[in-house]
């Protein structure tokens, strides 16, 4: 089965970050190295090819940063959360799982909700419904439908910030309609 | 204390020290969540998620500590992957966990993902594995 193949604009993204970490794992970041690197992650990318992931074709470098920041802020709540969680409820603690229905139906953005979901304590994607793309989450101290309910709206809010930064047009008018109603 | 020794240095062992020692604080808090959560998927929310905050003030006090630039890139790197790999090992262990009934289901509130396992496990019986929640449905 022969793939459709894509065009170097595409693969760039992939190439780019290869050739950074050849860079960083040598820590020289001489012409020559980066030269070299570059010639490896071409190699690289033909002789392994995987299917290509397929981009929004956009990304909103001024909304990646403050979602960057907000998550680091989260994470750092949540770990502390986590902690006195661990030291104080124990054994007793009440947690639940959510089913959270997405707006976006690409691959590329079920998976970064889910990993951004993930890496902020005290929520873990348990399954994820492609078809759908709906993702069922653990989270820890979820008491009540209230929690529940909080749990879907941060999961909610975490794509939103994502369409913004990297979705489809489609889905950034599709979502601003939303919102904007 | 003179205004010289006062420099930079010192600022920079300071903040190294404040992030190591709370980087330490959540390696701990993961030990503690360990033995304290009483099912398999709370004790992974301890087991993975300490390491993305603790790992990240470790290695921003080992990149202040050592004083070079080119440490940073390799520190970033090996942070990034960390975040790329701790969400993916969690979620299969989750998913299998909750497949294999690893968890308590009185210490759940809600479980909206029981009803679509019953009725994937009904048409298609427990034997398929690889399906997901969804195969039901189709």
């Amino acid at each position: 089965m022969s793939r459709r193949r894509i065009s170097l604009r595409q693969e760039l993204p992939l190439l780019v970050w290869l050739v950074i970490v050849w860079a960083a794992l040598w820590q020289n970041f001489s012409p020559g190295n980066l030269l070299f690197g570059a010639l490896i992650a071409v190699l690289v990318a033909r002789l392994f090819y995987l299917p290509p992931v397929e981009l929004g074709g956009r990304f909103n470098v001024l909304r990646a940063i403050p979602f960057g920041l907000h998550f680091l802020t989260r994470v750092v709540a949540a770990s502390f959360q986590v902690l006195f969680l661990a030291v104080a409820k124990g054994p007793k603690v009440i947690s639940a799982v959510v089913a959270v229905p997405l707006r976006s139906h690409s691959d590329l953005l079920v998976t970064a909700t889910g990993h951004v979901t993930a890496l902020i304590p005290g929520s873990l994607v348990v399954e994820v419904d492609r078809s759908t793309s709906t993702l069922y989450i653990h989270g820890i101290n979820v008491r009540n439908a209230e929690d529940a309910a909080q749990v879907r709206r941060d999961v909610r809010n975490t794509e939103a910030g994502l369409i913004r930064i990297m979705g489809t047009k489609a889905e950034l008018s599709a979502l601003n309609q939303e919102l904007g109603s | 204390m003179n205004p010289e020794t006062f420099s930079g240095d010192a600022v920079i062992d300071a903040v190294s020290a404040v992030f190591m020692v709370v980087g330490a604080l959540m390696s701990l808090a993961a030990a503690v969540g360990l033995l304290r959560f009483p099912d398999l998927m709370t004790r992974m929310h301890a087991a993975t998620k300490p390491q993305v905050l603790g790992l990240f003030l470790l290695l921003f006090a080992l990149g202040l500590q050592m004083r070079t630039w080119w440490v940073w890139p390799v520190l970033v790197v090996a942070w990034i992957f960390q975040l790329l790999t701790v969400p993916v090992s969690a979620h299969m262990v989750g998913r299998a966990g909750y497949r294999t009934k690893h968890l308590h289901p009185e210490l759940l509130s809600t479980d909206e993902l029981e009803a679509v396992v019953q009725q994937a496990a009904g048409k298609s019986g427990f034997t398929e594995d690889d399906g997901d929640a969804a195969a039901g449905r189709r």
